[in-house]
């Protein structure tokens, strides 16, 4: 396999893990902090940005030669907004369940960074198959990012996996993990634990200091 | 929800739901320009203006689409309302005073995809606030997105003098600040009555 010289590979690589768009870049924020209370919500979220993302991106490289320079963005922005408002008719249609804890989240996925940054800086100048594949890879990557992220704190504050309870009735759930500030935490964790990976043992050495903060 | 008292929704809008610490909105601006009090003041004053721009546009537009029922219309028309106003703030912003516009550089277009903006015009929506509740809660969101944006910029000015290990420099050391100061948050729950 020539799997290291193959450019479709790599760029399909690239969004999963040296631009991980939560791990590495921290874009799109918003949705990955506030929804990401369970691995299932983490999971849906992850998947319906997937689709936006995918779907803007071939569109707007299908359009690439059409759309005048000076009104791009808000055609792209026009263009997400629909895919997103189609996203959120469909999770609407097959779970209220799942609607209800997203919330005006599935909405907010036309303000997520990644996409209208993919779409700019991406596929207006590819042709759609290397857009597609680099937004397929985006997509798994955030998706990656918030089921990492979702599942420290479903596991931490509610001791469970995908609602399954892990740990019996012994277990004290750590509630703050669920809250605005367990959010954080978590994702300032998951930095450090990258951050400590990425470089060479001896600063990694440094992080036990860190946690103490 | 629709019976709440004006009081009640700012209170909560700007301290126990606060926004940016409580709801997770807008933290890209949040962690983006929060490094200097200088530019989070004016960027935290630009967004509030956005924001209450849109909200009433959004208000008018949501009365327009449900009269008609086209529903389906309310995101792709909201956040062109949104994308236009953050124009005209821009072009103001330029005209009046330049080096401010130089100042907060790109991430003033990037209020359009702030979603607190959005967030105040589909929360006011989804709640189902009539138009005076809709300002106040505008009002609020936006005085609330400023005071947070100033701690964390009065925050991580300080921290520029204290030793911070290399590894936690950056975005963890701004998300774990954060997490704290939503942990201080917190503490203003129930303060506004439900």
């Amino acid at each position: 396999m020539t799997e290291r010289a193959n450019p479709t590979t790599e760029l399909f690589l690239e969004g999963i893990w040296r631009q991980n768009p939560v791990l590495v870049m921290t874009l799109g924020m918003c949705p990955t902090l506030a929804v990401t209370v369970s691995v299932v919500n983490a999971l849906s979220m992850g998947l319906a940005t997937a689709f936006v993302l995918t779907a803007s991106c071939f569109l707007v490289s299908l359009l690439r030669k059409f759309v005048p320079a000076e009104v791009r963005i808000a055609t792209y922005i026009v263009i997400i907004a629909s895919f997103v408002t189609v996203v959120d008719y469909v999770i609407h249609a097959l779970s209220v369940a799942l609607y209800d804890a997203l919330g005006a989240f599935i909405q907010l996925i036309v303000v997520n960074c990644i996409i209208l940054g993919r779409a700019e800086s991406h596929a207006s100048k590819n042709p759609p198959w290397p857009a597609v594949v680099s937004a397929v890879g985006m997509s798994l990557g955030f998706t990656l990012g918030l089921v990492l992220l979702g599942g420290v704190r479903e596991l931490l504050g509610a001791g469970s996996l995908f609602g399954v309870p892990l740990f019996g009735t012994a277990f004290q759930p750590w509630a703050i993990m669920l809250l605005p500030p367990g959010g954080f935490f978590v994702l300032g964790g998951w930095l450090l634990v990258f951050a400590a990976w990425r470089r060479d043992p001896r600063p990694a050495a440094a992080k036990g200091g860190a946690h103490g903060h | 929800m629709g019976t709440e008292s004006l009081w009640s929704i700012f209170v909560n809008t700007v301290l126990a739901n606060n926004f940016v610490l409580a709801m997770f909105l807008g933290l890209c601006p949040f962690l983006g320009v929060s490094g200097r009090i200088e530019t989070a003041w004016p960027m935290g004053v630009a967004t509030s203006f956005v924001m209450l721009v849109s909200s009433l546009c959004a208000f008018g537009l949501n009365a327009l689409l449900s009269r008609f029922d086209l529903e389906f219309l309310r995101l792709i028309s909201y956040i062109l309302v949104i994308a236009s106003t953050v124009q005209l703030v821009e072009m103001a912003i330029k005209k009046w005073t330049p080096p401010l516009y130089r100042a907060l550089g790109i991430y003033l277009p990037l209020i359009t995809t702030n979603c607190a903006v959005l967030g105040v015009a589909l929360f006011q929506t989804a709640r189902e606030y009539d138009f005076l509740q809709s300002v106040v809660f505008s009002l609020g969101g936006g005085l609330g997105f400023t005071l947070a944006l100033l701690l964390m910029a009065g925050v991580r000015e300080r921290l520029q003098f204290s030793e911070v290990p290399a590894i936690v420099q950056g975005t963890a050391l701004s998300l774990l600040v954060a997490g704290i100061l939503s942990l201080a948050f917190m503490g203003f729950a129930g303060l506004g009555g439900s």
